[in-house]
């Protein structure tokens, strides 16, 4: 079993009165596939944005890489190689495909605004390799043929899938996907399946996602955690989770 | 430069000739990570060395088999040409294939060696390994996602190169030994036919065979090492490989591979191909595409359009048959180059095209018209797999809509009594592999090859070809009912997609139709008519009245051809799916196969026959990803109008 790369400890989040997590504690192994689920209002979305710093947990500390924090910095988690995608898709609609991903490399690029207005030696390598890393992600992500396409005239599915390119782009350690198939057809779902499977087999990415399609969730994920109105519910592998009394009734209801 | 095909007799030796002669002309283009990567001639043929030596080292044996599974690829070519060189025999098969047809080829030649472009080929291979013992060696070019396969026989592309460039440093004159023990009497390919009827046979072509096709027909069109070449249709098709594997072999020219399927159109765009083969199919595609875009287009763009073309129309043909033509048409044809038709040519990726080929079935007589108006010199060829080929091109000139042209040099032709056309060529197969029955049956002991399709010769002596003899039959009143001529008479219409007739022993002619869902799609979005799917879109009045415009006027045409006037079709159904090779309704290479289609769907043509006007269908559908789920609808059944020969004229 690998190490922990990131563990959460006691996280407490609430705004105002409404308390959106309360005590979680969970950690990520590198290299898994971890999910984390739950009915909707669970506090799934609130648990990844305190991951990447756009919420800050009133109590409670993450630790990522042998590093602890009382809460993340949204900058400071990027530049550690946390990078996410989001929900409702947050694309530059008028740019194409390859300048959106494109985009995703902004904390690698390292020259200053001179070296590249002058197109200097440093500036135009380091063209070269952010334009060859992202061809690199075009290839495997298998959109080759919308590269010039502006992300406003793709249809939902391949949008989701250039969102994913540009997360790659920042070449991640750790990846969080917020609901990656949410939307899509069977189709659509399968190839989303095949591309996460591929991620963290091709680049070695430790993912967390939440995801409301169980039969995906079960079949792709290492390890699940079920949150129930802000409280963790139950935590363990996908077979473990299917027979867990708690997360049935979670999710079917019991009479209080 | 001549070329000595005396002693350069087989694909390695002509590869290493070029390797000499043009060691620094690009042999091999394939854009990868958004750039158009060039192989060299010297650079590929030190490629196809090393990997040859690498499969001698793996155990590959003179005289056998070896099955590859890939889109068109530098690395698929030099597999082929490696095998080559130690005496194999490349088996391309159909990367579209689903796995159990594929089972099929592998067991026939007991083939133990296999090469997968990726983890999706590679997948139906050890799929099919239980039923296919022999097959114990995997080679695959894309590692992507195979980590974690752990079978036996599982190698990578490049370690076997590696092994192979150790091999070859370790013992360089072994290579060179092998290759010289091949003749030109070898088998070069196999191929497998598609298979319209029963189990698909083995097509075994010799090296001579196919350099000396591709010879004559480069020879004929003057093809040289400046000429370019896109890739893009399936290498298991002998078209396909001739055109990337044996022609450039015999003049020298360069071969791009595109980038993915979906980017045929941009990457013919920037590489501008100078020779370029295509099937209808594709040609109407492309057509439809244009006209859904000039249909967008603003108003003068229309009508600029609609001027020029009908300018082009009328001298656009002649001109580049070199007829006379008005000097004020030539000076409006020269307009219309600059501000359309140049254009329209450039946005085909066709500025470049010298010689354009169309084959495979009738072309429609407007679509190849449009192409040979705005100037590109589109022509039509016959041929098959049996025959590498080669048969009859029509020459510069001399270029009809309806005839396939005259015999190519080295070529005969005869007809049966039953108008069958036999063909005697040097190109002609060696045998159907391990099936000397149907050899003898299709090559007769004069060397004759029937080739099962009717036509006859035109007073130019140009072949036609109408339809394949065994489909060619009769009405219950002896009228002749030649299908495909009709089906191909409805196909040429943009809304129409594909057609089915039936008729055979019958009273009359009734059809299957199926929409051509973006045309149709279209016409519906401009009339403002919601729907909510092809089914849905199929079954609409609207699209029936459309459709039977298209009969009717078909029927016009036909009453005016006394022999057939009688076939013309009375009622039809547009079918509630789109006919589709995973259901083994159309072929792989998208044919028809009318007599399978007939048994599927028997109900619906027992109620075209029993005069209902609606028929209930329900059929098993399969999903592309392999599970099915069941399906019912009312199809409802139209009449259309027929005529009286007498009244042809007024009709038409």
């Amino acid at each position: 079993m690998s190490e922990v790369i990131l563990s959460v400890e006691g996280v407490s989040l609430s705004f105002g009165g409404v308390k959106a997590l309360q005590d979680v504690s969970f950690d990520v192994r590198s290299k898994e596939v971890r999910a984390i689920i739950g009915p909707n209002g669970a506090g799934k979305s609130s648990m990844l944005n305190v991951l990447n710093g756009v919420y800050h947990p009133q109590k409670g500390k993450i630790t990522f890489k042998g590093k602890t924090f009382p809460d993340m910095d949204s900058h400071e988690a990027a530049a550690l190689g946390i990078a996410r995608t989001f929900q409702n898709i947050a694309l530059f609609k008028g740019m194409t495909v390859l300048d959106n991903i494109l985009t995703g490399r902004n904390l690698k690029m390292r020259c200053n605004i001179f070296q590249q207005a002058l197109w200097l030696g440093a500036a135009k390598r380091e063209e070269l390799e952010h334009r060859r890393a992202v061809e690199q992600i075009i290839d495997f992500l298998e959109i080759q043929h919308i590269r010039r396409t502006p992300v406003g005239r793709l249809p939902y599915g391949l949008q989701k899938r250039v969102e994913l390119g540009r997360a790659l782009a920042a070449e991640p350690e750790l990846l969080l996907l917020d609901e990656p198939m949410a939307g899509m057809n069977l189709e659509e779902k399968q190839d989303m399946c095949r591309f996460i499977l591929d991620v963290n087999d091709h680049f070695g990415t430790t993912l967390v996602l939440i995801e409301h399609d169980m039969g995906v969730v079960m079949d792709i994920s290492d390890r699940v955690v079920v949150l129930d109105y802000g409280r963790k519910i139950a935590d363990g592998v996908p077979g473990e989770i299917k027979g867990n009394q708690k997360v049935i009734d979670a999710y079917l209801g019991v009479a209080h | 430069m001549a070329l000595d095909i005396g002693t350069l007799d087989t694909f390695p030796k002509l590869l290493l000739h070029h390797a000499n002669v043009r060691p620094t002309r690009p042999a091999i283009r394939e854009k990868d990570l958004g750039i158009w990567q060039t192989r060299t001639w010297k650079e590929f043929a030190d490629e196809v060395r090393a990997l040859a030596c690498g499969l001698a080292t793996a155990g590959l044996r003179r005289g056998e088999h070896f099955a590859l599974v890939s889109d068109n690829r530098p690395r698929l070519y030099a597999m082929m040409y490696a095998v080559q060189c130690l005496g194999g025999i490349p088996v391309p098969l159909y990367q579209d294939a689903v796995a159990t047809e594929m089972a099929f080829p592998i067991q026939n030649a007991e083939i133990r060696y296999g090469f997968a472009e990726d983890q999706e080929q590679v997948d139906k291979l050890l799929e099919i390994q239980p039923q296919c013992p022999t097959l114990t060696h995997l080679i695959y070019d894309d590692p992507r996602g195979l980590r974690h396969y752990k079978q036996a026989g599982l190698t990578s592309y490049e370690d076997l190169l590696a092994k192979g460039r150790e091999a070859l440093s370790r013992d360089p004159a072994f290579l060179d030994g092998e290759i010289a023990k091949g003749s030109g009497s070898d088998t070069a390919a196999m191929l497998f036919t598609s298979g319209t009827t029963a189990t698909p046979k083995g097509v075994a072509l010799t090296h001579h065979a196919l350099i000396d096709r591709a010879k004559v027909a480069a020879d004929l069109e003057k093809l040289d090492d400046s000429d370019v070449v896109l890739a893009y249709l399936p290498p298991a098709w002998v078209g396909q490989f001739i055109f990337s594997l044996a022609q450039p072999l015999v003049t020298g020219y360069c071969i791009c591979c595109p980038e993915a399927p979906e980017t045929v159109m941009s990457d013919m765009r920037e590489i501008g191909p100078s020779y370029y083969f295509a099937p209808p199919r594709v040609l109407e595609a492309l057509l439809t595409q244009v006209s859904i875009r000039m249909e967008d287009a603003s108003r003068v763009k229309r009508w600029l359009y609609k001027r020029f073309m009908a300018i082009a129309n009328r001298a656009g043909g002649a001109i580049l048959d070199g007829r006379p033509v008005s000097m004020v048409d030539r000076a409006l044809y020269f307009l219309g180059d600059v501000f359309i038709y140049g254009p329209l040519r450039n946005v085909l990726g066709m500025s470049r095209v010298r010689v354009a080929y169309t084959a495979g079935e009738a072309i429609g007589p407007d679509l190849f018209r449009f192409y040979r108006s705005i100037g590109i010199n589109l022509k039509q060829l016959y041929g098959s797999t049996e025959t590498s080929v080669f048969v009859c091109i029509q020459p510069d000139g001399q270029v009809k809509a309806d005839t396939a042209g005259p015999p190519v040099p080295g070529v005969e032709l005869k007809f049966t009594p039953e108008r069958e056309l036999l063909i005697r060529s040097p190109g002609l197969f060696k045998e159907y592999y391990k099936n000397p029955q149907a050899t003898r049956e299709a090559k007769d002991a004069e060397g004759w090859f029937h080739t099962g399709d009717a036509g006859y010769f035109d007073p130019d002596g140009h072949l036609k070809i109408i339809d394949r003899v065994k489909d060619v039959g009769k009405l219950a009143d002896g009228t002749l009912f030649a299908p495909k001529y009709l089906e191909n008479k409805l196909k040429f219409f943009p809304h129409i997609k594909e057609a089915v007739c039936f008729g055979h022993g019958r009273g009359m002619v009734c059809a299957f139709i199926n929409m051509d869902p973006d045309a149709v799609g279209n016409w519906a979005e401009k009339r403002n008519m919601p729907y909510s799917g092809y089914t849905d879109l199929a079954s609409r009045d609207e699209v029936y009245d459309l459709v039977r415009g298209c009969i009717e006027q078909v029927n016009g045409d036909i009453a005016a051809e006394p022999e057939i006037a009688n076939s013309q079709i009375h009622r039809f159904l547009i079918l509630h799916k789109e006919l589709d090779a995973d259901d083994e309704e159309l072929t792989r290479t998208r044919k028809v196969r009318r007599g399978f289609i007939a048994e599927k769907y028997l109900p619906l043509v027992e109620a075209l026959y029993a005069g209902k006007d609606a028929v209930h269908v329900e059929a098993k559908v399969k999903y592309e990803d392999g599970r099915s789920g069941m399906f019912s609808a009312d199809l409802k059944i139209r009449d259309a109008k027929t005529f009286p020969p007498a009244a042809a004229k007024k009709a038409a």
